[in-house]
């Protein structure tokens, strides 16, 4: 159904579609419901611990790459919300070792569950398992492509810290050619206006096709420097990533590529006092450790509204079923 | 090369199709990607033309294309006219455009991509731009150019 749903939005119809595969299916309108639904979920679990929203649900957990926040944030997310998760994270843990099919697997599983969550190495992944799934299904992650749930809580997380996105200065920082984390959110932001600076070492800037395409989409300017003392000094968010070494083909190339950049006190002071620095984690030596005890690092605060955003995501795309 | 010449070079089909105005140096990659290993192929390349200065021309003895033929070749000589010979003499003449979406015509560049690894998923690529040509894949979401598939059929 996904594809003539697709072809429809092409076409200037209505998408009705209840997935969530990616932030470029997505629109400023549908992002902020889901918004407006997390902040409602997070002042009602102050209140109750446990939802019964999704009582007698059950969602599935197919995690073909490894995985800690997303997972588990969707476990806690699911019980939350009252209900019930099943899944594997690994290959091997799965019936695709013995050869199985992904469109097999998801026609089996879809009749054990009432959602999908899917993570997967192949690119278009999620996007396939939607069109063959019954069941309403939300990409975890497909490759180098996008991992639209994180972008939600991204979002989700400057304009909670930093208030309106759109009148923001964020400077996407690190290895932007790889991380789909990157390519999610770049998109997200000229969604919202915000004012995009993306710095990288050489070698790792984001593809300048996906640049091309924000821009003439949504008219926003988007600065691109390998400096990154200029590209820091006007942001009101950091955000930095690590680099994705199982994206390189070459171990030592992406070693020698990791140690090209680091946010450190040092270069901080060229940034302005109030910035806000966040990460997708894992991170590894991109951040000084020093820096997760200062008061701009929000990464771990980050990490929490992946809850609400996912317990919002798990209700919006449960909404017609 | 006058045409009286290129007729003595050349002869006619009898029956078959003529795959004219193929941009220059395009013609290997258009009878690749056709897969013609059983017909019998003239392959004229670096021939005069008007319209395109240079060009190359494709005859294959005995075979009709099929929409889907010609939906390829479009995308790699998006000026090419498709002439169908019978008796010796033209009866059709087509343009090959590009359709705005191409279900399983060509594969996917990206190896990266889930049509690339599941044998279930039909390739699906929508036309964004027409000149210069630019698809998207539709599932791992990558634009690509005529370039990127020529490369596929080299």
């Amino acid at each position: 159904m996904l594809f003539f749903q697709a072809i429809l939005k092409l076409a200037g119809g209505v998408f009705i579609s209840r997935d969530i595969i990616s932030i470029r299916d997505m629109n400023k309108e549908e992002i902020e419901k889901i918004f407006e639904l997390a902040e409602k979920i997070e002042k009602m679990i102050e209140r109750v611990k446990i939802l019964e929203i999704m009582k007698g649900k059950v969602l599935s957990l197919l995690f073909f790459e490894p995985s800690t926040r997303t997972k588990l944030s969707f476990e806690t997310a699911m019980k939350k919300l009252g209900g019930e998760t099943i899944g594997f994270e690994s290959i091997e843990s799965s019936s695709i070792a013995k050869g199985e099919s992904l469109k097999d697997m998801i026609k089996v599983v879809e009749k054990y569950c009432d959602i999908i969550v899917i993570r997967h190495f192949a690119e278009g992944a999620a996007r396939f398992a939607a069109e063959v799934s019954e069941k309403p299904l939300i990409n975890a992650g497909d490759g180098g492509n996008q991992h639209p749930t994180q972008t939600l809580l991204d979002l989700y997380t400057m304009k909670k810290l930093k208030g309106d996105i759109s009148n923001l200065n964020v400077t996407l920082f690190g290895d932007l050619k790889h991380g789909r984390v990157m390519r999610s959110l770049v998109y997200g932001l000229a969604m919202f206006n915000a004012k995009i600076t993306l710095v990288s070492p050489p070698g790792l800037e984001m593809d300048k096709g996906i640049i091309e395409e924000v821009k003439e989409k949504f008219d926003v300017e988007i600065y691109s420097s390998n400096d990154v003392k200029e590209g820091i000094k006007n942001a009101d968010v950091i955000y930095i990533c690590r680099l994705q070494k199982e994206r390189f083909s070459d171990a030592f190339e992406a070693e020698k590529m990791a140690k090209t950049y680091k946010v450190t006190p040092e270069l901080l002071e060229y940034a302005k006092s109030d910035v806000i620095l966040l990460h997708p984690l894992p991170k590894t030596n991109e951040i000084d450790l020093m820096i997760d005890f200062l008061p701009i690092a929000k990464y771990y605060q980050q990490v929490a509204y992946g809850v609400p955003i996912r317990m919002a995501c798990i209700c919006y795309v449960m909404e017609n079923e | 090369m006058n045409k009286e010449n290129e007729n003595l070079l050349v002869r006619k089909i009898e029956d078959g199709t003529v795959i004219d105005h193929i941009e220059r140096g395009k013609g290997m990659k258009i009878y690749k990607l056709l897969n013609l290993k059983e017909e019998t192929c003239i392959l004229l390349t670096n021939v005069e033309s008007k319209k395109l200065g240079r060009k190359d021309i494709l005859k294959i003895a005995n075979k009709e294309l099929l929409q889907k033929d010609i939906d390829k070749i479009a995308l790699i000589a998006p000026n090419a006219t498709i002439n169908i010979i019978k008796d010796w003499k033209v009866v059709e003449k087509r343009k090959a455009t590009l359709p705005n979406i191409l279900v399983n015509i060509v594969s996917c560049p990206n190896r990266n991509c889930v049509t690339r690894m599941e044998k279930d998923v039909s390739t699906k690529f929508i036309v964004e731009k027409r000149e210069p040509v630019k698809l998207r894949c539709f599932y791992c979401e990558r634009v690509f150019e005529k370039e990127d598939f020529e490369e596929l059929f080299t």
